[in-house]
């Protein structure tokens, strides 16, 4: 059985967000729904998503190699992204990079023995104020992370062991309004917070 | 000796509002972002959701372009062009389908203003789009959103099934008869779907290389039809005019630069975070009064994104009033408003090579000068300089580079990595030559810059 058998009302819905004879649109929604479900988008499916958009493997597959979040080898549950642009460089991203590589032993490409972790050197996350930052496979973002936050983290994710995550811990570091006066939320040590007061 | 009767003074116009200091400010694109459950159909609509779509429905297109253009509204992107008349080019009665697209691949390094909007109050992007759909004649848009920001694509998704069963999207939007459709569109990890005409291959299912202008968008865009192509706060900012009027958006900015503006400040500052300031506040107020102040000695900044070329830290550049006239005075751009501070302790090649990292790995590829002018050449040229290989003649050749590719590529990726790397040369032209020179940084501080705790 192929990946979109079972899911039809899936694939008619992305359709229908695109003009009736531009199916080929829905290539990166369809994309993203293999990578998420199998941590990789293989031949077969490249072939099947290129039956559903009524274009070729090639074509499928030329769009999919043009973006850093698709990969066509397998992730790990954990598919750790740790941004490495400037605003991250400045607050040690560099750093952490190296430490995690180090701590789990493992390089770009590779997956742990157990298949929980792999990892990759991405780009501006926009998340600037909230450096140094990784993104956790399709989902949210890990801020402000000292090597004591990435240690706890790293930690969580091996107790829980089945790709699911805990949430964020930091909120947008914006201006919060108090009884009508617009202060900043600030932590003791120093992590911008935002959120209900 | 007789005077005429004595001169009635014209009635004293406002001050402009240019600092988020004056008692009149109030900011109103973050207004509620942070805000408990902020981003339900149910607090928008206490807090005043939609009543500026529906004020905007009941006109003209041309009446909004105008209101839009009164305000003196130009674009949040980066570029500053002035939305209403970007709207004004759409074509009338041809006959097509016209499409709203909402630019919401933030993507410039330092630049995190569109997230947290969109995280928090989605609802203000959507009541933006149905105003900019209805003012370019579209009864579809897309917001396209980088394939990163998986909150804000989740609660934009969430906020659309809200606003559709609440009839505000759909068949009937807002009950006055015209069909209103929005939707989200993932991007997945690519800096150049910032680019409007990349962006528009992406949508359609392409590989993101930008396509060749004219056409513009506005003949031909997203499936060959007119579209237009705006970013998020522009959009937002449209709601919020309609909303409170012309009058009350240009009552703050500059001469020619008006409204309120997201500013946001990263590297070693106090408090880094998105600041909603009016145009025509001072960088001293910003990066002291609200960013806090530098943690540590700076030496330069980025005032918009990491592609605007960088300024000295000096009184005259913090004394000067940030908006578009006054950068491009400085030899830069106002940009996204994302600030970066370059700490005097780190090395500027260090520093600049991690920019031409980034806008190598980023080129799509299709021109020659950025693919292998910044890809190949300048990476290797800045890698040999930074790991001590360096010669006095490796300058020479990367100012030579400069010249070989800004201008020479098909879209502005190739010349938003020179300008910044050109400035960097300019300003600190000294630390290229001692690092080429000496085989190493005359700043050290780069490297080591994590926190235990």
């Amino acid at each position: 059985m192929s990946f979109f058998t079972n899911k039809q009302p899936l694939v008619a819905d992305i359709l229908s967000r695109y003009p009736a004879n531009r199916k080929r649109s829905a290539v990166m929604p369809l994309l993203r729904e293999v990578q998420n479900a199998e941590g990789y988008v293989s031949d077969a499916a490249c072939a099947e998503i290129a039956a559903i958009i009524e274009s070729t493997a090639t074509e499928v597959k030329s769009v999919m190699s043009f973006y850093s979040t698709y990969s066509s080898s397998p992730t790990g549950k954990y598919h750790l992204q740790v941004c490495m642009t400037l605003s991250c460089a400045l607050q040690g991203s560099d750093q952490m990079w190296d430490y995690l590589c180090e701590t789990l032993d493992i390089g770009v490409g590779d997956v742990t023995p157990d298949g929980l972790f792999s990892v990759q050197k991405v780009e501006c996350l926009g998340s600037c104020g909230t450096a140094p930052l990784m993104q956790v496979s399709d989902s949210g973002y890990y801020e402000c992370l000292t090597k004591k936050r990435l240690n706890a983290l790293l930690a969580d994710f091996k107790a829980r062991g089945d790709g699911s995550l805990p949430e964020s811990d930091v909120k947008a570091p914006v201006f919060i309004q108090k009884n009508g006066d617009v202060v900043q939320q600030i932590t003791a040590d120093g992590m911008p917070v935002g959120g209900a007061l | 000796m007789t005077t005429a009767v004595a001169e009635v003074a014209a009635p004293e116009k406002p001050k402009s509002i240019v600092s988020g200091l004056d008692p009149r400010f109030k900011p109103r694109l973050y207004e509620h972002v942070g805000q408990a459950n902020s981003w339900t159909l149910e607090y928008a609509l206490k807090n005043g959701a939609y009543e500026g779509a529906k004020r905007a429905l009941a006109g003209t297109p041309e009446a909004i372009q105008d209101e839009v253009k009164k305000a003196g509204l130009r674009g949040r992107g980066g570029a500053g062009f002035p939305t209403g008349v970007k709207w004004s080019f759409m074509p009338k009665e041809d006959g097509k389908p016209h499409y709203l697209v909402c630019n919401a691949d933030e993507s410039e390094p330092g630049t995190y203003k569109d997230r947290y909007l969109m995280e928090s109050d989605p609802h203000q992007l959507l009541e933006g789009m149905l105003v900019g759909m209805h003012a370019i004649r579209a009864n579809v848009g897309y917001i396209y959103i980088r394939g990163e920001y998986i909150l804000g694509a989740n609660r934009l998704n969430a906020a659309i099934a809200e606003a559709r069963a609440a009839g505000i999207l759909g068949e009937n939007a807002l009950g006055f008869g015209k069909s209103m459709e929005v939707y989200v569109h993932r991007g997945a990890g690519a800096y150049i779907c910032g680019e409007e005409t990349a962006l528009m291959n992406s949508l359609e299912g392409l590989r993101a290389n930008p396509r060749l202008k004219p056409p513009f968008p506005a003949q031909a865009g997203i499936f060959g039809m007119p579209s237009t192509v705006n970013n998020v706060v522009s959009i937002a900012s449209a709601a919020l005019i309609m909303r409170h009027g012309a009058d009350w958006f240009s009552s703050m900015g500059t001469e020619k630069s008006k409204g309120n503006f997201l500013f946001h400040i990263s590297g070693p500052v106090k408090r880094p975070g998105v600041y909603e300031l009016p145009l025509g506040t001072t960088y001293r107020e910003i990066i002291y009064t609200w960013g806090g102040g530098p943690t540590e000695p700076i030496k330069a900044f980025n005032p918009g994104g990491s592609s605007t070329p960088m300024l000295p830290f000096t009184d005259e550049i913090l004394d000067m009033q940030a908006d578009y006239e006054n950068c491009a005075s400085k030899g830069t751009f106002l940009g996204t408003g994302g600030i970066i501070l370059i700490p005097q302790n780190c090395d500027i090649v260090n520093m600049m090579y991690n920019y031409v990292r980034f806008y190598g790995h980023e080129s799509c590829g299709k021109c020659t000068p950025c693919r292998e002018g910044i890809g190949t050449w300048m990476n290797r040229i800045f890698q040999k300089l930074v790991s001590g290989k360096g010669d006095p003649n490796d300058v020479k050749i990367l100012e030579d580079l400069f010249g070989n590719i800004k201008g020479k590529s098909f879209c502005l990726l190739a010349d938003s990595c020179i300008m910044p790397v050109q400035s960097a040369m300019k300003l600190f032209r000294d630390e290229f030559e001692y690092i080429a020179q000496h085989g190493k940084p005359m700043y050290t501080g780069y490297g080591n810059r994590w926190k235990d705790e």
